[in-house]
């Protein structure tokens, strides 16, 4: 029987392996692609809690419109962010976090 | 949904995943990337959030995994070469993953409804309908779904955005068109500097 903590298990997880990809990888895109990839395990607890917290016999809705405003701040965030990247790209000739050293103190 | 198919979606969505983390080639992240979201999309479905589970496919492994492509292939980044590999670094992420995966694990495991299963948590539709054909402000096009034993996602889904969340919506439409303004700045080529 697939329980409420088995969805939590497979969040924690995905969330997981995208924070060891932010803290890994050195390529910008895909340290970006792990961030994504750990704003959707925040959706799948959000929906878990939605499906599993029945209210008047209904999942509740107000976890859905927060994923819904979630998705939404994504997709904004990622046109903004591969803006800057392509920027970046172009002043500095390359997308390695190495190369971003300006800040450095 | 059966147990069997939760496991294939978690697997696609988890196996899916590593391949992002630990593929070389950007292309061959962004495609797990794409098809890790889908695995996430069903699991959104059988957890009776169609509407969420549709918008994850369209906007996610749609719109924005087409943009990283389109940026992937239009600076033809190359993959990255093993002689640069930070060790540190690659230790560093197993640790701290491994330890919050444990940490998501153990906290989820003493929550005290962890062992509620779909069946236990079960949506009680009619009851839901004819309470709502009850009240003055019924809309007849949900409570007869609901009286149907039919669960009207996208209706119900665009209640609660409109009557509850309509400020939170407009700031919402707010967002979307100061980051178009702010593409289109950042992505200008400056002048001055290029003189």
């Amino acid at each position: 029987m697939i329980t409420l903590s088995h969805y939590l298990i497979v969040s924690g997880l995905l969330f997981a392996l995208g924070l060891a990809g932010v803290v890994a990888r050195r390529n910008i895109i895909i340290i970006y692609m792990c961030l994504e990839m750990m704003l959707s395990a925040a959706n799948l607890t959000l929906v878990a809690f939605s499906r599993f917290h029945v209210l008047a016999g209904l999942p509740d809705y107000s976890a859905q419109a927060l994923v819904f405003f979630t998705i939404t701040v994504a997709a904004a965030e990622v046109a903004v962010g591969l803006a800057i990247i392509v920027a970046l790209y172009r002043s500095k000739q390359s997308v390695e976090v190495e190369s971003v050293t300006k800040l450095q103190g | 949904m059966p147990a069997l198919l939760f496991y294939l979606f978690a697997l696609i969505t988890l196996g899916f995943g590593l391949m992002v983390v630990l593929a070389r080639n950007p292309v061959t992240s962004a495609l797990s990337l794409a098809m890790s979201f889908v695995g996430l999309a069903a699991l959104f479905i059988s957890l009776d959030a169609f509407f969420i589970g549709t918008i994850q496919i369209l906007v996610y492994a749609g719109a924005v995994m087409v943009l990283f492509l389109f940026i992937i292939m239009l600076l033809d980044i190359k993959a990255e070469s093993d002689r640069m590999t930070n060790v540190a670094a690659i230790v560093g992420a197993i640790v701290l993953g491994s330890v919050l995966a444990v940490q998501i694990a153990t906290v989820s495991a003493a929550h005290h409804q962890s062992d509620l299963s779909v069946n236990d948590a079960a949506l009680n539709l009619v009851a839901a309908g004819n309470q709502m054909a009850a009240t003055k402000t019924d809309l007849p096009t949900i409570s007869k779904d609901l009286k149907a034993g039919i669960l009207p996602d996208t209706k119900l889904m665009g209640l609660a955005l409109f009557q509850q969340y309509g400020f939170h919506l407009q700031v919402m439409g707010l967002l979307l068109m100061v980051g178009t303004v702010g593409v289109v700045v950042l992505s200008k080529r400056d002048k001055e500097v290029a003189r």
